[in-house]
């Protein structure tokens, strides 16, 4: 594990949000290879914009974002697809698409101007429907699957990218509890077996706890990044919610309600 | 995806079903010419009448040549609309992209003896038609681009597609109304469509044109298919949104404008065949779509052509109502079926 110590990702005073409106300022961490991070906080408070801005969807406001030693914007498009890949809240746009057809496309960037697959990316494809246990599925419709189905299909695809920066925005929405632990368990395994730096944001706080290696809340303030148990110690959980309404129980880690 | 192997008997069916389609097309018409004379006029000997053989080699090959590109141009518009607007019902019509050439057409052949006289019109003659409709064309998929990117609504767009039509339509009302009688006759005919009529130097623009379209639909082939899964992933694979969707509008316009230009604004078959298409090919791959929806929008102009033509009778039915009479129940019928239309 010597590549543990190398950074992959990183950002410094980083500030997000559109135009004059600045969403989340003063957001810092660090992430190595194989690490699965989650993105916590209140609705609003800057998630999806602060992913949106990783991603490259959007621009920042101030402050750095570095992606294997360089700065996000120095990445070509091209290059950047073989970097990082996303997971995003929208569905595909055709749904008319096959299981395999959908993952396939995850090659883009490695294949030629007609996207033509070779042995390696058919190879790629099949390790993706393996991993996420899409075999079966491979010659279904994406209209036809469910919620954790699609959820699947599209964590796939991302994996068939083959980048070592992975994003997904709430990848545990609309899902029942089984599929978000088995959704959240993939990716920890995809993390740890392949060295993949996942980031993604959630509302489910304690499954985060109990899964992630590293999180970091925005909270609009300090935006405190660290492992879980340092998080739970220094009772940054606490003031993620008004104490009136939930609490925060450190010795479960989890969110009771305020009798 | 997956190569185009799996497909190659549909694809030889549907080139067999062209050549059939187009001997057909080629062997009726207003006068009755029998099949075995056709067939042996198109292999080079000399008819038994000579007439049949002008009528055959100067009427209805360039004939049955236009439905060609006329019906695979304007259907793989459509498949292009359909996945750069993300939207099963997008296609010439529907975004008001005819509405424009027909806008363009009628500012020329009724606006310009209004304002400039008839001078500049016969000094460029053939082009300048193709040009205005072109450039008609051109300008409303601009606007509904430029609004496509500020709504990200996909009914929104299509409401603002129709608003469109009926502004361009309103427009070319009042032209009408002040226009002569011969001006309006001009536009009229030109709007009910039609592929024959076209001079050598029309049909050689014309497949220019086609050719240009199909050009650059190949080369974003890669693009169309991760537009499939919306612009920000396929941002995310490396494509540059931009250049891309830039290239895709230009084929679009060049293949709905120039066609509808030559032949009129024709209804139905760019909304219509990709959908067709889909239920023969069953992928999204767009190596296997383009070809496709080509030979099938060319099989079913040249038999909508057929009909127009009436067999054995000097009338000739506007082409555009043909291909709305063989087209709308289509769609309705897709939808009826699969209660939701998917792209």
């Amino acid at each position: 594990m010597e590549n543990k110590s190398k950074t992959i990702l990183s950002t410094k005073n980083l500030s997000i949000g559109y135009g004059s409106k600045i969403v989340a300022k003063d957001i810092h961490f660090v992430l190595e290879p194989g690490v699965l991070c989650g993105i916590v906080g209140v609705n609003g408070i800057g998630k999806s914009t602060l992913l949106r801005t990783l991603g490259r969807f959007q621009p920042k406001l101030s402050g750095s974002i570095q992606l294997e030693g360089k700065n996000v914007e120095d990445h070509s498009p091209s290059g950047l697809s073989k970097k990082l890949s996303v997971v995003l809240t929208e569905p595909p746009a055709s749904k008319n698409l096959t299981v395999g057809e959908l993952i396939a496309l995850g090659r883009q960037p490695y294949t030629n101007w007609l996207g033509t697959l070779s042995p390696e990316d058919q190879k790629q494809v099949q390790n993706s429907l393996d991993a996420f246990l899409l075999n079966e599925l491979k010659h279904r419709k994406c209209h036809e699957l469910s919620d954790g189905q699609l959820q699947r299909v599209l964590i796939a695809r991302a994996m068939a990218q083959d980048t070592p920066v992975i994003i997904l925005d709430e990848p545990t929405t609309h899902l029942d509890l089984y599929h978000k632990v088995q959704i959240l368990k993939m990716l920890q395994q995809l993390a740890h077996d392949q060295q993949k730096t996942i980031l993604f944001s959630t509302h489910e706080i304690d499954l985060a706890i109990q899964l992630c290696d590293k999180i970091l809340i925005l909270d609009g303030d300090t935006n405190p990044f660290g492992d879980p148990c340092e998080l739970i110690e220094q009772k940054h959980f606490e003031r993620l919610f008004p104490m009136e309404m939930v609490q925060f129980d450190a010795k479960t880690g989890s969110f009771k309600i305020t009798k | 995806m997956q190569g185009t192997a799996p497909y190659r008997l549909s694809f030889v069916l549907l080139g067999i079903a062209l050549v059939l389609a187009w001997l057909l097309n080629i062997s009726s018409g207003s006068v009755n010419i029998p099949f075995s004379e056709v067939v042996s006029i198109l292999s080079g000997t000399a008819a038994q009448v000579d007439t049949w053989n002008y009528i055959i080699w100067d009427f209805r090959v360039p004939k049955a040549f236009t439905s060609i590109l006329v019906g695979g141009g304007l259907s793989l518009s459509g498949l292009l609309m359909q996945t750069l607007f993300r939207n099963p019902l997008a296609g010439p019509f529907v975004l008001g992209i005819s509405s424009g050439a027909s806008l363009g057409a009628a500012l020329l052949l009724m606006g310009t003896s209004l304002f400039v006289g008839m001078g500049s019109l016969s000094f460029l003659g053939d082009v300048s038609l193709a040009l205005a409709a072109s450039i008609g064309s051109f300008l409303v998929l601009a606007v509904v681009m430029v609004v496509a990117q500020r709504v990200k609504d996909t009914m929104a767009l299509l409401i603002i597609g129709l608003m469109f039509g009926s502004i361009t339509s309103a427009i070319v009302s009042v032209l009408a109304y002040f226009s002569s009688a011969e001006n309006l006759q001009r536009f009229i005919f030109w709007s009910f469509g039609s592929v024959g009529n076209l001079s050598p130097q029309q049909i050689l623009l014309l497949t220019g044109i086609v050719l240009m379209g199909i050009l650059l639909s190949i080369i974003s082939l890669k693009p169309l298919n991760a537009f499939l899964l919306g612009e920000r992933y396929a941002q995310s694979l490396g494509v540059s949104l931009k250049r891309s969707r830039f290239i895709i509008i230009i084929a679009t316009g060049l293949l709905a404008g120039g066609i509808t230009a030559f032949a009129g604004p024709i209804a139905f078959v760019g909304l219509a065949v990709p959908h067709l298409t889909r239920q023969l090919f069953d992928t999204m791959e767009h190596k296997v779509l383009v070809p496709a929806v080509f030979l099938y929008g060319s099989i079913l102009m040249l038999l909508c052509d057929m009909i127009a033509q009436w067999p054995n009778s000097a009338n000739v039915l506007p082409i555009n109502a043909i291909t709305s009479l063989v087209g709308a129940p289509v769609v309705i019928w897709l939808l009826v079926r699969k209660r939701k239309m998917l792209f």
